[in-house]
Protein backbone atom coordinates (compact mmCIF):
# COMPACT_ATOMS: atom_id res chain seq x y z
CA UNK A 1 0.00 0.00 0.00
CA UNK A 2 2.61 2.55 1.00
CA UNK A 3 4.82 1.32 -1.83
CA UNK A 4 1.96 1.97 -4.20
CA UNK A 5 1.62 5.44 -2.80
CA UNK A 6 5.31 6.05 -3.38
CA UNK A 7 4.94 4.83 -6.95
CA UNK A 8 1.96 7.16 -7.47
CA UNK A 9 3.98 10.06 -6.12
CA UNK A 10 6.89 9.13 -8.38
CA UNK A 11 4.63 9.06 -11.44
CA UNK A 12 3.15 12.43 -10.63
CA UNK A 13 6.35 14.09 -9.45
CA UNK A 14 7.99 15.00 -12.79
CA UNK A 15 4.87 16.82 -13.98
CA UNK A 16 4.20 18.52 -10.67
CA UNK A 17 7.79 19.72 -10.45
CA UNK A 18 7.95 20.87 -14.06
CA UNK A 19 4.60 22.67 -14.00
CA UNK A 20 5.47 24.03 -10.56
CA UNK A 21 8.61 25.64 -11.96
CA UNK A 22 7.49 26.55 -15.48
CA UNK A 23 4.06 27.89 -14.57
CA UNK A 24 3.92 28.96 -10.93
CA UNK A 25 7.61 29.62 -10.34
CA UNK A 26 7.91 31.63 -13.52
CA UNK A 27 4.78 33.64 -12.74
CA UNK A 28 6.32 34.53 -9.38
CA UNK A 29 9.56 35.49 -11.11
CA UNK A 30 7.62 37.63 -13.60
CA UNK A 31 6.04 39.42 -10.66
CA UNK A 32 9.51 40.22 -9.36
CA UNK A 33 10.60 41.53 -12.79
CA UNK A 34 7.42 43.58 -13.12
CA UNK A 35 8.16 45.35 -9.83
CA UNK A 36 11.74 46.14 -10.84
CA UNK A 37 13.58 48.77 -12.86
CA UNK A 38 15.01 46.25 -15.34
CA UNK A 39 15.45 48.02 -18.66
CA UNK A 40 18.36 47.06 -20.87
CA UNK A 41 20.27 43.87 -21.44
CA UNK A 42 21.58 43.40 -17.92
CA UNK A 43 18.99 42.19 -15.40
CA UNK A 44 18.31 44.57 -12.58
CA UNK A 45 15.91 43.86 -9.76
CA UNK A 46 15.71 47.12 -7.83
CA UNK A 47 12.24 47.34 -6.38
CA UNK A 48 10.13 50.16 -7.78
CA UNK A 49 6.72 49.12 -6.50
CA UNK A 50 3.74 49.18 -8.83
CA UNK A 51 5.21 51.93 -11.00
CA UNK A 52 5.29 49.79 -14.17
CA UNK A 53 1.64 48.91 -13.73
CA UNK A 54 0.41 52.43 -12.99
CA UNK A 55 2.43 53.73 -15.93
CA UNK A 56 0.71 51.24 -18.26
CA UNK A 57 -2.78 51.67 -16.86
CA UNK A 58 -2.84 55.45 -16.56
CA UNK A 59 -0.33 56.86 -19.04
CA UNK A 60 0.58 54.43 -21.80
CA UNK A 61 -1.36 55.27 -24.97
CA UNK A 62 -0.11 52.23 -26.84
CA UNK A 63 -1.40 49.98 -24.08
CA UNK A 64 -4.78 51.72 -24.19
CA UNK A 65 -4.99 51.25 -27.96
CA UNK A 66 -4.14 47.60 -27.42
CA UNK A 67 -6.96 47.12 -24.93
CA UNK A 68 -9.45 48.84 -27.20
CA UNK A 69 -8.28 46.67 -30.10
CA UNK A 70 -8.59 43.49 -28.04
CA UNK A 71 -12.13 44.48 -27.09
CA UNK A 72 -13.15 45.22 -30.67
CA UNK A 73 -11.50 42.06 -31.96
CA UNK A 74 -13.13 39.91 -29.27
CA UNK A 75 -16.56 41.33 -30.02
CA UNK A 76 -16.39 40.50 -33.73
CA UNK A 77 -14.61 37.19 -33.27
CA UNK A 78 -16.73 35.83 -30.41
CA UNK A 79 -20.01 37.24 -31.67
CA UNK A 80 -19.43 35.92 -35.17
CA UNK A 81 -18.19 32.51 -34.09
CA UNK A 82 -21.10 32.04 -31.67
CA UNK A 83 -23.83 33.11 -34.10
CA UNK A 84 -22.39 31.21 -37.08
CA UNK A 85 -21.45 28.19 -34.98
CA UNK A 86 -24.93 27.96 -33.50
CA UNK A 87 -26.54 28.32 -36.91
CA UNK A 88 -24.35 25.60 -38.42
CA UNK A 89 -24.94 23.29 -35.46
CA UNK A 90 -28.72 23.65 -35.72
CA UNK A 91 -28.59 22.97 -39.46
CA UNK A 92 -26.39 19.92 -39.03
CA UNK A 93 -28.61 18.64 -36.25
CA UNK A 94 -31.57 18.59 -38.65
CA UNK A 95 -30.26 15.53 -40.47
CA UNK A 96 -29.59 17.29 -43.75
CA UNK A 97 -27.63 15.36 -46.40
CA UNK A 98 -23.84 14.98 -46.25
CA UNK A 99 -23.77 15.96 -42.59
CA UNK A 100 -20.37 14.38 -41.95
CA UNK A 101 -18.75 16.05 -44.94
CA UNK A 102 -20.04 19.48 -43.93
CA UNK A 103 -18.92 18.99 -40.34
CA UNK A 104 -15.43 18.01 -41.49
CA UNK A 105 -15.23 21.08 -43.73
CA UNK A 106 -16.29 23.46 -40.95
CA UNK A 107 -13.77 21.94 -38.54
CA UNK A 108 -10.69 21.64 -40.71
CA UNK A 109 -9.38 25.19 -40.14
CA UNK A 110 -8.79 24.16 -36.51
CA UNK A 111 -6.01 21.89 -37.78
CA UNK A 112 -4.21 24.83 -39.43
CA UNK A 113 -1.94 27.31 -37.66
CA UNK A 114 -2.82 30.95 -37.11
CA UNK A 115 0.33 31.76 -39.10
CA UNK A 116 -0.89 29.90 -42.19
CA UNK A 117 -4.33 31.47 -41.77
CA UNK A 118 -2.75 34.89 -41.45
CA UNK A 119 -0.53 34.50 -44.51
CA UNK A 120 -3.44 33.44 -46.71
CA UNK A 121 -5.94 35.95 -45.40
CA UNK A 122 -3.44 38.73 -45.74
CA UNK A 123 -3.70 38.18 -49.50
CA UNK A 124 -7.44 37.63 -49.42
CA UNK A 125 -7.81 40.93 -47.56
CA UNK A 126 -5.41 42.82 -49.77
CA UNK A 127 -6.47 46.44 -49.34
CA UNK A 128 -5.15 47.71 -52.69
CA UNK A 129 -7.82 49.35 -54.85
CA UNK A 130 -8.20 50.24 -58.52
CA UNK A 131 -6.04 48.39 -61.03
CA UNK A 132 -4.02 46.70 -58.29
CA UNK A 133 -7.12 45.21 -56.74
CA UNK A 134 -6.86 41.57 -55.67
CA UNK A 135 -8.11 39.02 -53.19
CA UNK A 136 -11.68 39.24 -51.94
CA UNK A 137 -12.07 42.78 -53.26
CA UNK A 138 -11.32 41.49 -56.75
CA UNK A 139 -13.79 38.64 -56.27
CA UNK A 140 -16.50 41.05 -55.12
CA UNK A 141 -15.73 43.28 -58.08
CA UNK A 142 -15.98 40.39 -60.53
CA UNK A 143 -19.25 39.22 -58.97
CA UNK A 144 -20.75 42.70 -59.20
CA UNK A 145 -20.75 43.14 -55.43
CA UNK A 146 -18.74 46.39 -55.57
CA UNK A 147 -20.40 47.76 -52.46
CA UNK A 148 -18.51 45.13 -50.44
CA UNK A 149 -15.11 46.31 -51.66
CA UNK A 150 -13.24 47.83 -48.74
CA UNK A 151 -9.88 48.42 -47.09
CA UNK A 152 -10.24 45.56 -44.61
CA UNK A 153 -7.83 45.71 -41.68
CA UNK A 154 -6.11 48.70 -43.25
CA UNK A 155 -9.23 50.73 -42.58
CA UNK A 156 -8.03 53.30 -40.07
CA UNK A 157 -8.46 52.85 -36.33
CA UNK A 158 -10.60 51.96 -34.50
CA UNK A 159 -12.30 49.68 -37.05
CA UNK A 160 -9.32 48.03 -38.77
CA UNK A 161 -8.81 45.43 -36.05
CA UNK A 162 -12.44 44.30 -36.38
CA UNK A 163 -11.62 42.79 -39.78
CA UNK A 164 -8.98 40.55 -38.26
CA UNK A 165 -11.89 38.96 -36.43
CA UNK A 166 -12.98 37.47 -39.77
CA UNK A 167 -10.05 35.08 -40.30
CA UNK A 168 -10.18 34.28 -36.58
CA UNK A 169 -13.83 33.40 -37.06
CA UNK A 170 -12.95 31.34 -40.10
CA UNK A 171 -10.54 29.39 -37.96
CA UNK A 172 -12.60 28.84 -34.80
CA UNK A 173 -16.27 28.77 -35.83
CA UNK A 174 -16.05 25.02 -36.31
CA UNK A 175 -15.08 24.68 -32.67
CA UNK A 176 -18.18 26.56 -31.50
CA UNK A 177 -20.23 24.48 -33.90
CA UNK A 178 -18.85 21.21 -32.51
CA UNK A 179 -19.65 22.20 -28.93
CA UNK A 180 -23.15 23.38 -29.80
CA UNK A 181 -23.76 20.24 -31.82
CA UNK A 182 -22.74 18.06 -28.87
CA UNK A 183 -25.13 20.10 -26.73
CA UNK A 184 -27.97 19.68 -29.21
CA UNK A 185 -27.39 15.95 -29.44
CA UNK A 186 -27.69 15.62 -25.67
CA UNK A 187 -31.19 17.14 -25.64
CA UNK A 188 -33.65 14.22 -25.53
CA UNK A 189 -36.02 13.88 -28.48
CA UNK A 190 -38.98 13.59 -26.03
CA UNK A 191 -38.48 17.19 -25.03
CA UNK A 192 -38.83 18.39 -28.61
CA UNK A 193 -41.84 16.16 -29.14
CA UNK A 194 -43.47 17.46 -26.00
CA UNK A 195 -43.02 21.04 -27.16
CA UNK A 196 -44.42 20.20 -30.59
CA UNK A 197 -47.44 18.47 -29.05
CA UNK A 198 -48.01 21.59 -26.99
CA UNK A 199 -48.32 23.43 -30.29
CA UNK A 200 -44.95 25.18 -30.42
CA UNK A 201 -43.74 26.08 -33.92
CA UNK A 202 -40.21 25.02 -34.89
CA UNK A 203 -39.04 28.59 -34.38
CA UNK A 204 -40.57 28.78 -30.92
CA UNK A 205 -39.13 25.36 -30.15
CA UNK A 206 -35.60 26.67 -30.75
CA UNK A 207 -35.98 30.05 -29.11
CA UNK A 208 -37.92 28.93 -26.04
CA UNK A 209 -36.70 25.39 -25.41
CA UNK A 210 -33.55 24.34 -27.21
CA UNK A 211 -31.31 27.42 -27.18
CA UNK A 212 -31.82 28.00 -23.43
CA UNK A 213 -30.74 24.40 -22.88
CA UNK A 214 -27.47 25.12 -24.71
CA UNK A 215 -26.30 27.47 -21.98
CA UNK A 216 -23.53 25.14 -20.68
CA UNK A 217 -22.18 24.74 -24.22
CA UNK A 218 -22.34 28.51 -24.70
CA UNK A 219 -20.40 29.01 -21.48
CA UNK A 220 -17.65 26.68 -22.68
CA UNK A 221 -17.49 28.44 -26.04
CA UNK A 222 -17.27 31.89 -24.43
CA UNK A 223 -14.54 30.82 -22.01
CA UNK A 224 -12.39 28.98 -24.55
CA UNK A 225 -12.74 31.46 -27.40
CA UNK A 226 -12.61 34.37 -24.94
CA UNK A 227 -9.24 33.37 -23.57
CA UNK A 228 -7.90 32.74 -27.07
CA UNK A 229 -9.12 36.20 -28.00
CA UNK A 230 -7.33 37.84 -25.07
CA UNK A 231 -4.11 36.06 -26.05
CA UNK A 232 -4.39 36.61 -29.81
CA UNK A 233 -0.89 37.11 -31.20
CA UNK A 234 0.25 34.93 -34.13
CA UNK A 235 -2.67 35.82 -36.38
CA UNK A 236 -2.09 39.55 -36.13
CA UNK A 237 1.67 39.17 -36.55
CA UNK A 238 1.20 37.08 -39.70
CA UNK A 239 -1.38 39.44 -41.17
CA UNK A 240 0.11 42.81 -40.41
CA UNK A 241 3.67 42.57 -39.26
CA UNK A 242 3.70 45.13 -36.47
CA UNK A 243 1.52 48.19 -36.76
CA UNK A 244 0.61 50.28 -33.78
CA UNK A 245 -2.93 50.75 -35.13
CA UNK A 246 -3.47 46.98 -34.95
CA UNK A 247 -1.52 46.42 -31.75
CA UNK A 248 -2.74 44.25 -28.88
CA UNK A 249 -1.15 43.79 -25.42
CA UNK A 250 0.19 40.34 -26.36
CA UNK A 251 2.21 41.89 -29.19
CA UNK A 252 3.16 44.98 -27.20
CA UNK A 253 4.63 42.69 -24.53
CA UNK A 254 6.75 40.93 -27.13
CA UNK A 255 8.09 44.03 -28.85
CA UNK A 256 8.73 46.08 -25.72
CA UNK A 257 10.57 43.16 -24.12
CA UNK A 258 12.64 41.70 -26.93
CA UNK A 259 13.07 44.70 -29.23
CA UNK A 260 13.21 47.57 -26.76
CA UNK A 261 14.57 45.63 -23.74
CA UNK A 262 11.93 47.03 -21.40
CA UNK A 263 11.80 43.81 -19.43
CA UNK A 264 9.97 45.32 -16.47
CA UNK A 265 7.21 46.71 -18.66
CA UNK A 266 6.98 43.47 -20.62
CA UNK A 267 6.56 41.47 -17.42
CA UNK A 268 3.85 43.86 -16.23
CA UNK A 269 1.91 43.51 -19.50
CA UNK A 270 2.23 39.72 -19.33
CA UNK A 271 0.85 39.70 -15.80
CA UNK A 272 -2.06 41.99 -16.69
CA UNK A 273 -2.87 39.57 -19.50
CA UNK A 274 -2.67 36.70 -17.04
CA UNK A 275 -5.00 38.56 -14.70
CA UNK A 276 -7.59 39.09 -17.43
CA UNK A 277 -7.49 35.42 -18.41
CA UNK A 278 -7.64 34.33 -14.76
CA UNK A 279 -10.77 36.41 -14.15
CA UNK A 280 -12.38 34.57 -17.04
CA UNK A 281 -11.08 31.06 -16.42
CA UNK A 282 -10.76 30.51 -12.66
CA UNK A 283 -14.51 30.75 -11.87
CA UNK A 284 -15.15 28.39 -14.76
CA UNK A 285 -12.57 25.86 -13.63
CA UNK A 286 -13.84 26.04 -10.08
CA UNK A 287 -17.43 25.71 -11.18
CA UNK A 288 -16.86 22.76 -13.49
CA UNK A 289 -14.64 20.89 -10.98
CA UNK A 290 -17.27 21.34 -8.31
CA UNK A 291 -20.03 20.26 -10.62
CA UNK A 292 -18.14 17.10 -11.36
CA UNK A 293 -17.69 16.10 -7.73
CA UNK A 294 -21.41 16.54 -7.23
CA UNK A 295 -22.19 14.12 -10.05
CA UNK B 1 -70.13 3.36 -23.51
CA UNK B 2 -70.69 0.61 -26.08
CA UNK B 3 -69.25 -0.23 -29.50
CA UNK B 4 -70.92 2.35 -31.85
CA UNK B 5 -69.36 5.25 -30.02
CA UNK B 6 -65.90 3.99 -30.97
CA UNK B 7 -66.79 3.82 -34.66
CA UNK B 8 -67.87 7.45 -34.77
CA UNK B 9 -65.59 9.51 -37.06
CA UNK B 10 -63.27 11.76 -35.12
CA UNK B 11 -64.10 15.25 -36.26
CA UNK B 12 -60.60 16.61 -35.95
CA UNK B 13 -58.89 14.23 -38.38
CA UNK B 14 -60.18 15.43 -41.75
CA UNK B 15 -59.84 19.20 -41.56
CA UNK B 16 -56.29 18.87 -40.32
CA UNK B 17 -54.93 17.20 -43.42
CA UNK B 18 -54.33 20.23 -45.67
CA UNK B 19 -52.50 21.94 -42.86
CA UNK B 20 -50.10 19.05 -42.40
CA UNK B 21 -49.47 19.02 -46.14
CA UNK B 22 -48.71 22.73 -46.04
CA UNK B 23 -46.41 22.01 -43.16
CA UNK B 24 -44.62 19.36 -45.17
CA UNK B 25 -44.13 21.68 -48.14
CA UNK B 26 -42.78 24.33 -45.83
CA UNK B 27 -40.54 21.79 -44.17
CA UNK B 28 -39.11 20.70 -47.51
CA UNK B 29 -38.59 24.33 -48.46
CA UNK B 30 -36.72 24.91 -45.21
CA UNK B 31 -34.54 21.89 -45.91
CA UNK B 32 -33.56 23.30 -49.29
CA UNK B 33 -32.71 26.65 -47.69
CA UNK B 34 -30.76 24.80 -45.01
CA UNK B 35 -28.68 22.90 -47.53
CA UNK B 36 -28.09 26.09 -49.52
CA UNK B 37 -26.76 27.83 -46.40
CA UNK B 38 -24.50 24.86 -45.65
CA UNK B 39 -23.14 24.86 -49.20
CA UNK B 40 -22.49 28.60 -49.09
CA UNK B 41 -20.70 28.30 -45.75
CA UNK B 42 -18.67 25.33 -46.98
CA UNK B 43 -17.55 27.46 -49.93
CA UNK B 44 -16.50 30.21 -47.52
CA UNK B 45 -14.52 27.72 -45.44
CA UNK B 46 -12.81 26.19 -48.46
CA UNK B 47 -12.02 29.51 -50.14
CA UNK B 48 -8.52 29.92 -48.66
CA UNK B 49 -7.62 26.33 -49.57
CA UNK B 50 -8.85 26.94 -53.11
CA UNK B 51 -6.72 30.07 -53.43
CA UNK B 52 -3.62 28.39 -52.02
CA UNK B 53 -4.06 25.46 -54.35
CA UNK B 54 -4.74 27.26 -57.63
CA UNK B 55 -2.07 29.86 -56.96
CA UNK B 56 0.43 27.16 -56.15
CA UNK B 57 -0.34 25.26 -59.34
CA UNK B 58 0.14 28.21 -61.71
CA UNK B 59 3.32 28.87 -63.66
CA UNK B 60 5.41 31.89 -62.71
CA UNK B 61 4.34 33.71 -65.89
CA UNK B 62 0.71 33.01 -65.21
CA UNK B 63 0.71 34.34 -61.69
CA UNK B 64 -0.77 37.78 -61.36
CA UNK B 65 -2.81 39.41 -58.65
CA UNK B 66 -5.34 40.55 -61.24
CA UNK B 67 -6.13 36.98 -62.29
CA UNK B 68 -5.95 35.57 -58.78
CA UNK B 69 -9.28 33.74 -59.02
CA UNK B 70 -8.76 32.19 -62.45
CA UNK B 71 -8.02 28.49 -62.68
CA UNK B 72 -4.47 27.56 -63.74
CA UNK B 73 -3.93 26.79 -67.42
CA UNK B 74 -2.20 23.51 -66.72
CA UNK B 75 -0.39 22.01 -63.80
CA UNK B 76 2.87 23.58 -62.73
CA UNK B 77 4.73 22.81 -59.57
CA UNK B 78 7.41 25.49 -59.63
CA UNK B 79 5.72 27.49 -56.85
CA UNK B 80 5.66 24.47 -54.59
CA UNK B 81 9.24 23.63 -55.49
CA UNK B 82 10.41 27.15 -54.72
CA UNK B 83 8.50 27.15 -51.44
CA UNK B 84 9.78 23.70 -50.54
CA UNK B 85 13.35 24.76 -51.20
CA UNK B 86 12.91 27.74 -48.91
CA UNK B 87 11.15 25.83 -46.14
CA UNK B 88 12.76 22.38 -46.28
CA UNK B 89 15.11 22.76 -43.30
CA UNK B 90 12.28 24.26 -41.27
CA UNK B 91 9.82 21.50 -42.14
CA UNK B 92 12.48 19.10 -40.94
CA UNK B 93 12.95 21.12 -37.73
CA UNK B 94 9.21 21.04 -37.12
CA UNK B 95 9.21 17.28 -37.49
CA UNK B 96 12.14 16.82 -35.13
CA UNK B 97 10.46 19.13 -32.65
CA UNK B 98 6.92 17.82 -32.86
CA UNK B 99 7.44 14.08 -32.63
CA UNK B 100 9.51 13.87 -29.42
CA UNK B 101 7.53 16.65 -27.75
CA UNK B 102 4.21 14.98 -28.53
CA UNK B 103 5.46 11.61 -27.27
CA UNK B 104 7.02 13.09 -24.13
CA UNK B 105 3.93 15.03 -23.11
CA UNK B 106 1.72 12.03 -23.88
CA UNK B 107 3.73 9.75 -21.58
CA UNK B 108 3.64 12.22 -18.70
CA UNK B 109 -0.06 12.85 -19.29
CA UNK B 110 -0.73 9.14 -19.19
CA UNK B 111 1.10 8.80 -15.84
CA UNK B 112 -0.80 11.71 -14.36
CA UNK B 113 -4.14 10.63 -15.75
CA UNK B 114 -3.72 7.17 -14.24
CA UNK B 115 -2.83 8.46 -10.79
CA UNK B 116 -5.43 11.21 -10.78
CA UNK B 117 -8.28 8.95 -11.89
CA UNK B 118 -7.51 5.63 -10.18
CA UNK B 119 -5.27 6.53 -7.22
CA UNK B 120 -6.92 9.62 -5.91
CA UNK B 121 -5.54 10.93 -2.68
CA UNK B 122 -6.41 13.81 -0.44
CA UNK B 123 -5.75 16.94 -2.46
CA UNK B 124 -5.51 15.15 -5.80
CA UNK B 125 -8.35 17.28 -7.17
CA UNK B 126 -6.44 20.41 -6.24
CA UNK B 127 -3.29 19.10 -7.91
CA UNK B 128 -5.35 18.38 -11.01
CA UNK B 129 -6.88 21.86 -11.09
CA UNK B 130 -3.48 23.48 -10.57
CA UNK B 131 -2.03 21.45 -13.43
CA UNK B 132 -5.02 22.32 -15.61
CA UNK B 133 -4.69 26.06 -15.09
CA UNK B 134 -1.35 25.88 -16.89
CA UNK B 135 -3.11 25.41 -20.20
CA UNK B 136 -4.95 28.71 -20.02
CA UNK B 137 -2.15 31.08 -19.05
CA UNK B 138 -1.01 33.61 -21.63
CA UNK B 139 2.58 32.58 -22.22
CA UNK B 140 3.61 36.24 -22.23
CA UNK B 141 3.27 36.06 -18.46
CA UNK B 142 6.11 33.54 -18.15
CA UNK B 143 8.16 34.44 -21.20
CA UNK B 144 10.90 36.49 -19.57
CA UNK B 145 11.75 33.96 -16.82
CA UNK B 146 11.49 31.20 -19.42
CA UNK B 147 14.13 32.80 -21.63
CA UNK B 148 16.40 33.43 -18.63
CA UNK B 149 15.94 29.88 -17.40
CA UNK B 150 16.63 28.31 -20.78
CA UNK B 151 19.79 30.39 -21.12
CA UNK B 152 20.79 29.36 -17.62
CA UNK B 153 20.49 25.63 -18.38
CA UNK B 154 22.07 26.07 -21.82
CA UNK B 155 19.02 25.02 -23.77
CA UNK B 156 18.31 28.39 -25.33
CA UNK B 157 18.36 28.70 -29.11
CA UNK B 158 18.06 25.10 -30.25
CA UNK B 159 15.49 22.41 -30.74
CA UNK B 160 16.06 20.36 -27.55
CA UNK B 161 15.06 23.35 -25.44
CA UNK B 162 11.92 23.90 -27.46
CA UNK B 163 11.08 20.20 -27.13
CA UNK B 164 11.36 20.49 -23.34
CA UNK B 165 9.16 23.59 -23.29
CA UNK B 166 6.46 21.94 -25.38
CA UNK B 167 6.53 18.85 -23.19
CA UNK B 168 6.04 20.94 -20.06
CA UNK B 169 3.27 23.17 -21.38
CA UNK B 170 1.59 20.16 -22.96
CA UNK B 171 1.20 18.43 -19.57
CA UNK B 172 -2.14 20.12 -18.66
CA UNK B 173 -4.04 19.06 -21.76
CA UNK B 174 -2.55 15.57 -21.96
CA UNK B 175 -3.32 15.01 -18.27
CA UNK B 176 -6.88 16.17 -18.78
CA UNK B 177 -7.49 13.90 -21.74
CA UNK B 178 -5.93 10.83 -20.11
CA UNK B 179 -7.65 11.41 -16.80
CA UNK B 180 -11.03 11.47 -18.51
CA UNK B 181 -10.10 8.51 -20.61
CA UNK B 182 -8.98 6.39 -17.67
CA UNK B 183 -12.02 7.45 -15.63
CA UNK B 184 -14.10 5.44 -18.10
CA UNK B 185 -12.07 2.28 -17.42
CA UNK B 186 -14.02 0.20 -14.84
CA UNK B 187 -12.63 0.34 -11.32
CA UNK B 188 -13.06 -3.43 -11.00
CA UNK B 189 -10.30 -3.98 -13.52
CA UNK B 190 -7.79 -2.14 -11.36
CA UNK B 191 -9.05 -3.75 -8.16
CA UNK B 192 -8.96 -7.31 -9.46
CA UNK B 193 -5.43 -6.76 -10.69
CA UNK B 194 -4.44 -5.65 -7.20
CA UNK B 195 -6.13 -8.67 -5.64
CA UNK B 196 -4.05 -10.79 -8.00
CA UNK B 197 -1.05 -9.24 -6.29
CA UNK B 198 0.05 -6.74 -8.91
CA UNK B 199 1.39 -3.50 -7.53
CA UNK B 200 0.40 -0.09 -8.74
CA UNK B 201 2.91 0.24 -11.55
CA UNK B 202 2.39 -3.31 -12.81
CA UNK B 203 -1.34 -2.60 -12.96
CA UNK B 204 -0.54 0.44 -15.07
CA UNK B 205 1.90 -1.45 -17.27
CA UNK B 206 -0.17 -4.58 -17.85
CA UNK B 207 -3.79 -3.44 -17.45
CA UNK B 208 -4.04 0.27 -18.25
CA UNK B 209 -1.38 0.72 -20.89
CA UNK B 210 -2.72 -2.01 -23.21
CA UNK B 211 -6.11 -0.30 -22.98
CA UNK B 212 -4.63 3.14 -23.72
CA UNK B 213 -4.23 3.03 -27.49
CA UNK B 214 -7.27 5.22 -28.27
CA UNK B 215 -6.23 7.68 -25.55
CA UNK B 216 -2.72 7.89 -26.97
CA UNK B 217 -4.15 8.37 -30.45
CA UNK B 218 -6.19 11.36 -29.31
CA UNK B 219 -3.36 12.90 -27.28
CA UNK B 220 -0.62 12.34 -29.86
CA UNK B 221 -2.68 13.75 -32.70
CA UNK B 222 -3.78 16.72 -30.65
CA UNK B 223 -0.26 17.49 -29.49
CA UNK B 224 1.22 16.94 -32.94
CA UNK B 225 -1.20 19.50 -34.37
CA UNK B 226 -0.72 22.02 -31.57
CA UNK B 227 3.06 21.87 -31.48
CA UNK B 228 3.39 21.90 -35.26
CA UNK B 229 1.27 25.06 -35.36
CA UNK B 230 2.87 26.87 -32.42
CA UNK B 231 4.65 30.17 -32.99
CA UNK B 232 5.38 32.24 -29.87
CA UNK B 233 7.75 29.85 -28.07
CA UNK B 234 9.44 29.02 -31.35
CA UNK B 235 10.19 32.62 -32.29
CA UNK B 236 11.37 33.58 -28.82
CA UNK B 237 13.42 30.49 -27.98
CA UNK B 238 15.11 29.41 -31.22
CA UNK B 239 17.77 30.83 -33.49
CA UNK B 240 17.15 30.89 -37.27
CA UNK B 241 18.91 27.56 -37.87
CA UNK B 242 16.41 25.84 -35.57
CA UNK B 243 13.29 27.69 -36.67
CA UNK B 244 10.27 25.47 -37.12
CA UNK B 245 8.11 26.04 -40.17
CA UNK B 246 5.65 28.52 -38.61
CA UNK B 247 8.43 31.02 -37.87
CA UNK B 248 10.06 30.48 -41.26
CA UNK B 249 6.75 30.92 -43.07
CA UNK B 250 6.01 34.12 -41.21
CA UNK B 251 9.46 35.33 -42.16
CA UNK B 252 8.90 34.35 -45.79
CA UNK B 253 5.59 36.21 -45.83
CA UNK B 254 7.14 39.30 -44.31
CA UNK B 255 9.92 39.55 -46.85
CA UNK B 256 9.60 41.86 -49.82
CA UNK B 257 11.60 39.62 -52.14
CA UNK B 258 9.48 36.47 -51.99
CA UNK B 259 6.55 36.51 -54.41
CA UNK B 260 3.05 36.12 -53.02
CA UNK B 261 2.47 32.95 -55.04
CA UNK B 262 5.45 31.29 -53.35
CA UNK B 263 4.10 32.46 -50.00
CA UNK B 264 0.76 30.82 -50.76
CA UNK B 265 2.44 27.58 -51.81
CA UNK B 266 4.55 27.75 -48.65
CA UNK B 267 1.46 28.23 -46.50
CA UNK B 268 -0.07 25.11 -48.01
CA UNK B 269 3.14 23.13 -47.47
CA UNK B 270 3.30 24.26 -43.84
CA UNK B 271 -0.33 23.26 -43.31
CA UNK B 272 -0.11 19.97 -45.18
CA UNK B 273 1.13 17.62 -42.42
CA UNK B 274 -1.58 18.61 -39.95
CA UNK B 275 -4.20 18.67 -42.71
CA UNK B 276 -3.29 15.15 -43.77
CA UNK B 277 -3.49 13.96 -40.18
CA UNK B 278 -6.87 15.67 -39.89
CA UNK B 279 -8.20 14.09 -43.07
CA UNK B 280 -7.01 10.60 -42.11
CA UNK B 281 -7.55 10.68 -38.35
CA UNK B 282 -9.99 13.54 -37.86
CA UNK B 283 -12.09 11.52 -35.43
CA UNK B 284 -9.30 11.52 -32.84
CA UNK B 285 -8.55 15.18 -33.46
CA UNK B 286 -12.15 16.15 -32.78
CA UNK B 287 -12.12 14.07 -29.58
CA UNK B 288 -9.09 16.04 -28.42
CA UNK B 289 -10.88 19.25 -29.30
CA UNK B 290 -13.90 18.36 -27.22
CA UNK B 291 -11.77 17.11 -24.34
CA UNK B 292 -10.02 20.45 -24.16
CA UNK B 293 -13.30 22.31 -23.86
CA UNK B 294 -15.47 20.24 -21.58
CA UNK B 295 -13.77 20.22 -18.25
CA UNK B 296 -13.97 17.22 -16.00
Amino acid sequence: MTRDRLTAAAMLAPSVILVGIFVYGFIAWSVRVSLSDWQGLIPSYNFVGLENFTQLIFHDRRFHIGIRNTGMFSLVFLGGAIVLGLMLAILLDRKLPAENLFRSIFLFPMAVSFIVTGVVWRWLMNPALGTRMSGLNLLFDQLGLDFLVNQWHMTGPPWGIAFIGIPAMWQMTGFAMALFLAGLRSIPEDLREAARVDGASEFQLYVRVIIPLLRPALLSVVIILGHISLKIFDLIIAMTGRQIALDVPAIYMWTTTFDANNFNRGAAIGLLLLLSVAVLVIPYLWYSRRQETEL
Amino acid sequence: MSAPAVAEPRPDVLPRRPRTRLRQVRKRGLRVVGVAVLVFMAAFFLLPIYVMLITGLKSFQEVSLATMWNLPEGLHFENFLAAFQALRPNLLNSLMLTIPAAIGSAILGSFNGYVLSKWQFRGSETVFTLLLFGMFIPYQSILIPLVQFMQQINLYGGLPGLVLVHIVYGIPITTLIFRNYYASVPKELVESSRIDGADMFRTYRYIMLPLSAPGFAVVLIWQFTNIWNEFLFAIVLTRPASWPVTVALNNLAGSQIVEWNVQMAGALLAALPTLIVYILLGRFFVQGLMAGAVKG
